[in-house]
């Protein structure tokens, strides 16, 4: 049992290592536009993940301001 | 939602601000390079900023008319959030200043000197100062009435400023900032191109009406407020 178990996870040690070597000789479509222009496309990214941060803060401002004038009416 | 389409229209508007902002095709300028992309950004502060001193003296003439207390929320906390948008404006135009108008060959002091003496940046300093005076004498007035009809004719004065200092001043004399002798920063052929005129008035709205909102959430938790303490 336990030498089977040793030999799947060696198996599975050098799929991922296979695998690791294909994804650097053929980069992933994803990673692909992500990294060009100079990686204009992270910084993006970064602003508006802060903004929609930012509009969730002021949306959920906005519904409790909301609830407090419906309970002082 | 109750009324939130204008909600949802800052919200796509900046999105694409975003977006646009930073993909879109801009002019290759020599000394500016990518920063053109400040004009999303840092020039949007100060047009939020003036609309939103307007809608501040608009509330403050309708209070003098009918001596509304309400008139006098909304007065306040628009000129609030227009000052926070005049000192971002102020100090991300700051950075931009840093990285193209200094000299890299001369001494930070140097450069400070030169940049310091600036007209269009002494006008806006005068312009963001007397609103903060307007803010001081709000807040130094005991009495409600005698405070909201001083700080609402002060209002009228200080927006009155807004306009040599901010409008005129700075076109008379020589300045680095770019709208000197002609629209400020906005001329097609020299300045910007057609294709970031559509990423720029968008962002001006989406700006303004993100600073809109705050400010109305801001007035809203005041009249609450104000509902508690007089019932």
């Amino acid at each position: 049992m336990m030498k089977y178990l040793k030999k799947t996870t060696a198996l599975f040690l050098m799929l991922l290592l296979s695998a690791a070597s294909i994804a650097q000789d053929k980069d992933v479509s994803v990673a692909d536009t992500m990294r060009s222009n100079g990686r204009i496309y992270v910084v993006v990214a970064v602003v508006l993940t802060i903004l929609t941060g930012l509009i969730l803060y002021l949306v959920r401002l906005d519904r409790k301001i909301t609830k407090l004038e419906k309970e002082s009416n | 939602m109750y009324k939130s389409w204008w909600k949802i229209a800052a919200v796509v508007l900046l999105i694409y601000t975003v977006i646009a902002g930073f993909l879109g095709p801009v002019p290759k300028l020599q000394l500016l390079g990518e920063t053109i992309r400040n004009l999303y950004f840092h020039v949007c502060m100060w047009f939020a900023m003036m609309i939103l001193f307007t809608i501040s003296v608009v509330n403050a003439i309708k209070y003098l008319r009918g001596f509304q207390f309400k008139y006098d929320i909304y007065s306040r906390h628009y000129a609030i959030m227009a000052i926070v948008l005049g000192i971002l404006g102020y100090s991300t135009g700051a950075i931009w200043a840093a990285f193209t108008w200094a000299d890299p060959n001369s001494s930070i002091l140097d450069n400070f000197k030169t940049i310091a003496r600036d007209p269009k940046l002494i006008g806006a300093a005068i312009a963001l100062l007397v609103y903060f005076a307007y803010l001081i004498l709000r807040d130094s007035i005991q009495d409600i009435d005698k405070k909201a009809r001083i700080s609402a004719v002060y209002n009228i004065f200080a927006y009155a400023i807004l306009f040599p200092s901010i409008w005129i001043l700075p076109r008379i004399l020589p300045s680095l900032h770019p709208g000197n002798e002609d629209n400020p920063a906005l001329d097609v052929k020299n300045d910007i191109s057609g294709n970031m005129r559509i990423v720029f008035y968008p962002a001006v709205i989406g700006w303004t009406l993100l600073a809109v909102w705050i400010t109305t959430l801001k007035i809203r938790l005041t009249l609450l407020k104000e509902k508690k303490m007089m019932p």
